[in-house]
């Protein structure tokens, strides 16, 4: 399943190659012409010389994980993270390190030797550390470099009726999602952007736009659910399995008024059940596309996933099948209508 | 099989404290060497190995061996209306380790789940800098709604940590509850072992239940067996960051040796001679008070019991990645075997002599 080998890759910012490669893969008999850019983007073109708008789709590669800083004398790794993850989630979980995922846990302090007050405070980055097993600095330098990136190792799989669950959702669901909407066929020019370093700061995408130079622009992104308890109703910025999620504003892009009318409108025409993102604060590479040479009109598309971030995400299957069909439909109004 | 593999399957089973039947009928169905096994009213799993060869001995001294088969864990305490679970720890769990962690649920059906929690980016920055308390914790099975799970899951069903074993750089491997299943794998190395030597005692070796809720199934296995000599089988706190270096056995060094208060002090001083005799590397582990473990109950049995301890030095106790040194359950069972096979009458009777 593609979802699965693509969850299961790994891939952190600056590091795509996996990913990259897994995907040329998937796409090379999809489209006219697959190329890589001086970052790593890799971009996919079906019918680039043909007349109407110039619609570009991009999902991001890449995903957040650890990058190890030192080999300490004992044998053990020091990491820091490498895009956003809150601390907490790491501690007693396993990893791999590096190409040759060389298997690492992150160990903590065992209860009987804390103070009861310990167990309140979060353990800080400072405080962690990958054990693979080597005991001395020596032994782990013959596996392991500075600088390699260390990944979470859940396994993708289906959980409850409707659900899955996996490492990385954060973007791979966007690349999966891409993937399959290039399986069809249009008739105007549309490029495919699997941008790399979007958790480090939405880097890829700038240059891929320049390229590109699209008329518009959708965003693929997986994107927090916080339907979950002790969160006040008012706070649920997304809800699984409430249908894909269009973004009014974050804190990198106030997308396209009109295209996210008629998204919306769409889907209301086409009974596809869609949701507004109710927060306004993370930020998407819809944001450096929108500012791209003289600006482009964007939109996001976004699965709500529970956990992001974090080890293992949860998404909803009819969700993200939902999230497909509406970005089909908006490209077949575009041939229809030869614009939005 | 070999240890790795034995390791493997016993940290992977399922064994709460309480609900042990599981690594008990695989322990029945792996453990050739002996020649009776029975279970006992708390669920304990007593493997007997007679004395080698049968030939008649005037009495046989009885030695037990017990390591607790029972791992920590969650129970459900309450379903939310939107179909996410509530759950308390039974034994000791570190809230810190639980958070993000991927479980099992034993429900009806074996059901996947996650542990989640609020989300940083909807937490007041106070609440960031805590660690989320257990109780604020939930169990994430991917269903809805209560009543979508009503076939499926109950109160009171337990769940477990969802961690395959990860063989680690040299001889390490870390998973879940090697604690104790460890000293489990010592027992079994130790009858397999024990197959090739003469010894003039009967053994019992008992993978005990609840130790980790209150050394319970050591209490009446001991006083059903009433052996001559216990051994008791746990783990450690192996070497590692953060934690003082004299609290700690180091991994690849070969078994702790208990002393102290909770250990007969001849069983000790006859360890440590065979483990020198035999090239086996071990360290000392002096405790100052009868520590959580099967020998605190087995040495109180009836009019008490001889008891000595050892110890397979363990990283990350009580984490879902326990991390050890399968050589040391190999050193383990081997300084058992030989001591089993060394024993004679005149010892065995000596110690009730102060």
């Amino acid at each position: 399943m593609l979802l699965k080998r693509l969850t299961e890759a790994c891939g952190g910012p600056g590091q795509e190659d996996e990913v990259r490669n897994l995907i040329r893969g998937e796409v090379k008999d999809l489209v006219d012409q697959v190329t890589t850019d001086a970052l790593g983007n890799l971009i996919t073109v079906k019918n680039g010389t043909k007349a109407g708008p110039k619609v570009m789709i991009a999902a991001h590669m890449d995903e957040v994980a650890l990058m190890i800083m030192s080999i300490e004398k004992s044998g053990l790794l020091k990491f820091n993270p490498i895009g956003g993850i809150d601390p907490r989630v790491l501690v007693a979980k396993t990893v791999v390190v590096g190409k040759n995922r060389v298997p690492g846990v992150i160990g903590s302090k065992p209860i009987h030797l804390q103070r009861p007050e310990e167990r309140k405070k979060p353990l800080a980055i400072e405080e962690l550390y990958i054990d693979i097993g080597a005991s001395k600095k020596d032994e782990a330098e013959r596996m392991v470099n500075i600088g390699d990136l260390a990944y979470f190792t859940t396994e993708f799989a289906a959980i409850g009726p409707d659900k899955f669950k996996g490492k990385a959702l954060d973007d791979r669901v966007g690349c999966a999602m891409l993937i399959d909407i290039l399986k069809d066929t249009y008739q105007f020019p549309l490029y495919g952007a699997f941008t790399v370093q979007e958790e480090v700061g939405l880097r890829g995408a700038g240059t891929a736009a320049y390229q590109v130079q699209p008329d518009l622009a959708l965003v693929l992104e997986g994107t927090t659910a916080s339907d979950v308890p002790e969160t006040p109703k008012h706070q649920h910025a997304t809800s699984v399995g409430k249908g894909p999620c269009l973004t009014v504003m974050d804190s990198s892009v106030i997308p396209d008024p009109r295209l996210v009318a008629k998204l919306m409108q769409l889907a209301q025409q086409h009974n596809i059940p869609v949701q507004y993102r109710r927060s306004t604060s993370g930020g998407t590479d819809a944001g450096k596309i929108q500012q791209s040479r003289a600006g482009v009109p964007v939109a996001v598309i976004a699965l709500p996933c529970r956990y992001i971030h974090s080890p293992a995400a949860i998404a909803s299957q009819t969700d993200y099948d939902h999230a497909v069909k509406l970005v089909k439909v908006f490209l077949r109004s575009l041939e229809e209508e030869g614009g939005f | 099989m070999d240890v790795k593999e034995i390791l493997a399957n016993l940290s992977e089973g399922t064994g709460v404290s309480g609900y042990e039947h599981g690594i008990a009928d695989y322990l029945e169905q792996n453990c050739p060497w002996a020649d009776e096994i029975r279970r006992d009213k708390l669920g304990n799993l007593i493997m007997v190995k007679r004395a080698r060869p049968a030939a008649e001995q005037p009495s046989r001294p009885k030695v037990m061996l017990a390591a607790h088969m029972d791992e920590i864990g969650l129970i459900v305490t309450k379903i939310e209306d939107e179909g996410f679970l509530r759950f308390s720890a039974v034994g000791g769990i570190d809230q810190r380790v639980l958070l993000a962690q991927e479980v099992i649920v034993h429900g009806k059906a074996e059901l996947p789940g996650v542990i989640g929690a609020k989300p940083p980016h909807v937490q007041a920055p106070a609440e960031r800098n805590e660690a989320v308390p257990m109780e604020d914790l939930y169990i994430d099975v991917g269903y809805d709604s209560k009543e979508q799970l009503a076939d499926l899951v109950n109160v009171g069903d337990l769940a477990t940590i969802n961690r395959k074993v990860v063989r680690l750089a040299g001889s390490l491997m870390a998973g879940k509850a090697m604690d104790d299943r460890a000293g489990v794998a010592v027992m079994l190395e130790c009858l397999k072992a024990l197959a090739n030597m003469n010894h003039i005692a009967d053994v019992y070796a008992v993978a005990t239940v609840q130790e980790e809720v209150g050394v319970r199934g050591a209490t009446t296995s001991t006083f059903g067996i009433v052996p001559d000599i216990g051994i008791a089988l746990d783990v450690g706190h192996g070497d590692m960051p953060s934690v003082p270096e004299h609290l700690t056995i180091s991994l690849g060094n070969g078994p702790g040796i208990a002393l102290g208060p909770h250990v007969h002090p001849n069983l000790h001083k006859r360890l440590v001679q065979i483990a020198k005799d035999w090239n086996i590397s071990y360290t000392l582990e002096p405790a100052t008070r009868p520590g959580g473990t099967d020998a605190f109950a087995i040495q109180i049995t009836q009019a008490g019991i001889p008891t000595a301890l050892l110890s397979i030095p363990l990283r990350y106790m009580h984490t879902p990645v326990e991390t050890l040194n399968y050589e040391d359950v190999r050193k383990t069972a081997r300084l058992l075997a030989q001591f089993i096979s060394e024993l004679d009458q005149e010892f065995v009777e000596g110690l009730k002599c102060f």
